[in-house]
């Protein structure tokens, strides 16, 4: 890319801590575990005061939002939900790397009032980190019907921080919150956080190491003669404690981030350091620091083993749990999760999922398509009465306006219906069981259960399944979700499948109706396989170094919000899917339309390209007009079958055919067989992703390598198959001399 | 000692250490299976995995691989 390592780095984060502070602002950090409510802690805070985007150079979602409170502005930063803050995931460094260098006014802790010892942890390992930790113990009120009772003035007094009990979603305690974000803002409050004490071996080192830091932080100030560095207050922003530790532990990661962040040369520091209890110590007590006893695997243990011997004290003293009280999950579980009831009960969700999306899409699909059509004969006969040349109406009412409009009518219904369903699943807590209940199928293919929803996904959009992969937190099966993706067809390929398979099986209609839905249900079941096997390979071969882990959180059933439903899945997924489409899809219209209609000798651009493909294309089952559709129709599927139809008529611009009977004279009078229609169909099936999906690999990997990866895997796939099933035909033809 | 995925479905363990090296063993650690953590074992999956663990009242579910790297002793 052109980029080095140190341009890339020092322009993010220059972006990422451009929050400009004034008396009158505040920068406030949001953290928290996953599941907590975080979210909804964070919208109701801000209302629509939002904005969402990637944290620059990472593929993580950031989302900045503010609000007013006795005339102080606040602005809001959502920090990836994690466990913890040691950043073994890119997740967990993008929110310490905030909470480290942007230097954010007070940071809000939201915790799960179900699940608090868990969730402290994280409280603790922020408290070490800064002081201004607010303690918002969200989800209240599922506690209180899970009769569990919270002291949240003990648990207060214990942290030593402002604790606010809330229940988000209902609205509750947000005003306790805002008032106290406000006072620890204004120094109304000082929280002074208890944190914890470690074991005696960790603490005596801490002696020796803290102050040595303390003083080389603060000459680092003066060494640079500023105070400040892009707005970060170099001295006093970073905690000598929890930096100590941080050198304890030889957390190189950490100390790089350091020296790209702060004008300090932490290289300079440890060197510093080093010497300086070298002195202290002698070269074989230095030695000793590192290894005496103490390993890093061991320190670490010790850490987090000394935290939640805290957050259990906590717990019991603070918080009274009824045990005798029938847990609701637990029962709903007993089904859902079950050996007999927990797959049928998903296959048939699914199916009504796919029924809903695929019945109800069809009459706004077709309104849309009218709609815009009209408009588009509006359109051309206004081009006529201003008497425009024909080519430049050629080229953007039926090329690009034509092409934008035939993506937007075939996609944006179906995703606006599927998106919000699937969303109600998620927020239900459905999915994450989906995955649990699949997770030994996709263990076979060394990938993980959740990859199973990033495919249902891809049956809405292989973009958005490859957006969903952000859910799979292990590096290498979130990898091998994103590149198998495009293996489940989206509903820009249904149409296509059903058409093609309708046409050469269910002329007679009755029975041989069924005959086609079972052929694209085949269709689909092949995708699946090939999904696994390809997993399979991947993870034995290319992937194979990249580390995997698998812990699935399974959290409380809880009533999905259905505005909230609404606002993500429409904003988030469709607009933000169908924009993309647009964007590529309009000057793929006009490059269409173009090559439709310039003539070069006696015939058009596509014409002589789909002669030249034609030996190879006709030695896959395939014909050469159809490897041209395919490849015009990079910018989105649904435009394949018309670029064909528009090859085979010569027409200069995208047709949609009549009828079935018209479309199957249309083939069968260019040559097709039934190979050549099994043939499109698995190519279709398989072949190469649209060009949104390969943006989408592009942002969510960040690297051209996987990118590349992504488009090659399915188009070898996609040619060897149909060269196998060639072969095969061309066998029996021969044997049996059809 | 035995291991984590040893224990039958119902029952408690007593978390004594763990054999997990890098990312993992950090992710174990930050969900809490850290020495001395009690953990209930809640149920198998419909083929017997995963299984989901009741881990500092989080319900979460590893795979057999994953906790036979938790050492444990009942209780």
């Amino acid at each position: 890319m052109g980029l080095t390592f140190q341009s890339t780095k020092s322009t993010a984060l220059k972006d990422l801590f451009k929050i400009e502070k004034t008396d009158d602002r505040y920068v406030i950090a949001l953290a928290g575990n996953p599941n907590t409510g975080k979210s909804t802690v964070f919208n109701v805070l801000t209302g629509l005061h939002q904005h969402t985007g990637n944290w620059p150079g990472k593929t993580v979602v950031n989302a900045k939002g503010q609000f007013t409170y006795n005339e102080k502005e606040f602005i809001l930063v959502d920090l990836p939900g994690t466990y913890s803050i040691f950043a073994s995931s890119v997740e967990e460094e993008v929110a310490r790397d905030f909470l480290c260098f942007g230097n954010p006014d007070a940071v809000i802790v939201v915790v799960d009032a179900t699940c608090l010892e868990r969730n402290l942890n994280l409280v603790y390992q922020v408290m070490e980190l800064t002081n201004n930790v607010i303690l918002c113990i969200n989800l209240i009120d599922e506690a209180r019907k899970k009769n569990i009772i919270i002291d949240s003035k003990g648990i207060s007094e214990e942290l030593g921080i402002p604790v606010v009990p809330c229940a988000a979603r209902k609205g509750l305690g947000i005003k306790e919150l805002k008032d106290t974000i406000y006072k620890v803002c204004e120094k109304k409050i000082v929280p002074s956080p208890k944190t914890v004490i470690y074991d005696q071996i960790i603490e005596d080192r801490l002696k020796i190491i803290q102050p040595l830091v303390e003083e080389i932080l603060s000459k680092g100030e003066r060494i640079n003669g500023a105070k400040t560095h892009n707005g970060i207050n170099t001295g006093t922003g970073i905690n000598s404690r929890w930096l100590a530790l941080r050198i304890l532990d030889g957390d190189k990661k950490l100390l790089d981030s350091i020296c790209s962040n702060l004008s300090i040369d932490v290289c300079i520091l440890q060197d510093k350091l080093k010497n300086k209890l070298i002195d202290i110590l002698g070269e074989s007590g230095y030695a000793g620091l590192a290894s005496d006893g103490i390993k890093r695997k061991a320190l670490r243990d010790l850490i987090s083993e000394s935290i939640y011997k805290r957050a259990e004290i906590i717990k019991e003293k603070y918080v009274r749990e009824d045990k005798n009280k029938l847990n609701r999950d637990r029962i709903v579980d007993n089904y859902i999760t079950s050996k007999g009831f927990g797959i049928p009960l998903m296959i048939l969700l699914l199916c009504i999922i796919l029924w809903i999306t695929i019945k109800g899409a069809n009459y706004p699909s077709s309104v849309i398509a009218d709609f815009l059509f009209k408009i588009e004969d509006k359109l051309t006969l206004w081009f006529k009465n201003m008497n425009f040349p024909e080519w430049l109406h050629g080229l953007l009412i039926l090329g690009i306006y034509r092409t934008v409009a035939w993506v937007v009518s075939v996609m944006l219904p179906p995703m606006a219906i599927f998106f919000p369903l699937f969303t109600i699943l998620e927020d239900l807590g459905y999915l994450p069981r989906v995955a649990f209940n699949l997770d030994h199928l996709f263990k076979k293919a060394c990938a993980h259960g959740k990859q199973c929803l990033t495919m249902c996904m891809g049956f809405g959009c292989n973009a958005a399944g490859v957006i969903a992969c952000r859910i799979i937190d292990s590096p290498r099966e979130k990898l091998i979700a994103t590149l198998t993706n495009n293996f489940v067809p989206c509903n820009g390929r249904f149409p296509t499948l059903i058409a093609i398979s309708m046409v050469f099986l269910a002329v007679n209609g009755g029975s041989s109706l069924i005959l086609s839905v079972l052929s694209v249900a085949g269709l689909i079941v092949l995708g699946i396989f090939i999904t696994l096997l390809v997993s399979y390979l991947l993870s034995k071969t290319i992937l194979k170094g990249i580390p995997s882990t698998f812990t699935l959180e399974l959290p409380p059933y809880r009533m999905p919000q259905i505005g909230r439903v609404l606002y993500t899945s429409i904003i988030d997924r469709t607009i933000f899917v169908l924009s993309r489409a647009i964007t590529v899809a309009a000057p793929a219209g006009a490059i269409t339309w173009l090559m439709a209609n310039i003539q070069v000798g006696n015939s058009s651009i596509l014409n002589h390209i789909a002669v030249f493909i034609d030996p190879f294309a006709k030695f896959i089952g395939l014909d050469g007009f159809i490897i041209t559709a395919f490849i015009l129709g990079l910018p989105a599927n649904e435009i394949v079958l018309p670029i064909l139809l528009m090859s085979y008529l010569s027409t200069g611009s995208m047709i949609e055919f009549e009828s079935i009977e018209s479309l199957r004279e249309i083939l069968l009078d260019n040559g097709w067989t039934y190979l050549t229609a099994l043939n499109t169909m698995l190519f279709s099936l398989l072949h190469w992703p649209c060009g949104t999906t390969i943006l989408t690999i592009k942002k969510e990997t960040g690297s051209w390598k996987w990118t590349a990866l992504g488009v090659l895997i399915p188009t070898v796939v996609a040619i060897t198959i149909c060269f196998i099933t060639a072969t095969i035909f061309r066998i029996f033809f021969r044997i049996f001399n059809f | 000692m035995s291991r984590l995925n040893d224990i039958p479905a119902g029952n408690h363990a007593i978390v004594k250490d763990l054999l997990s090296d890098g990312m993992l063993r950090e992710r174990m650690l930050a969900i809490g299976l850290t020495k001395g953590a009690r953990i209930e074992v809640v149920r198998h999956g419909p083929s017997g995995d995963p299984t989901v663990y009741n881990i500092r009242g989080a319900m979460i579910a590893l795979r057999k691989e994953e906790a036979s790297l938790v050492l444990v002793t009942p209780c």
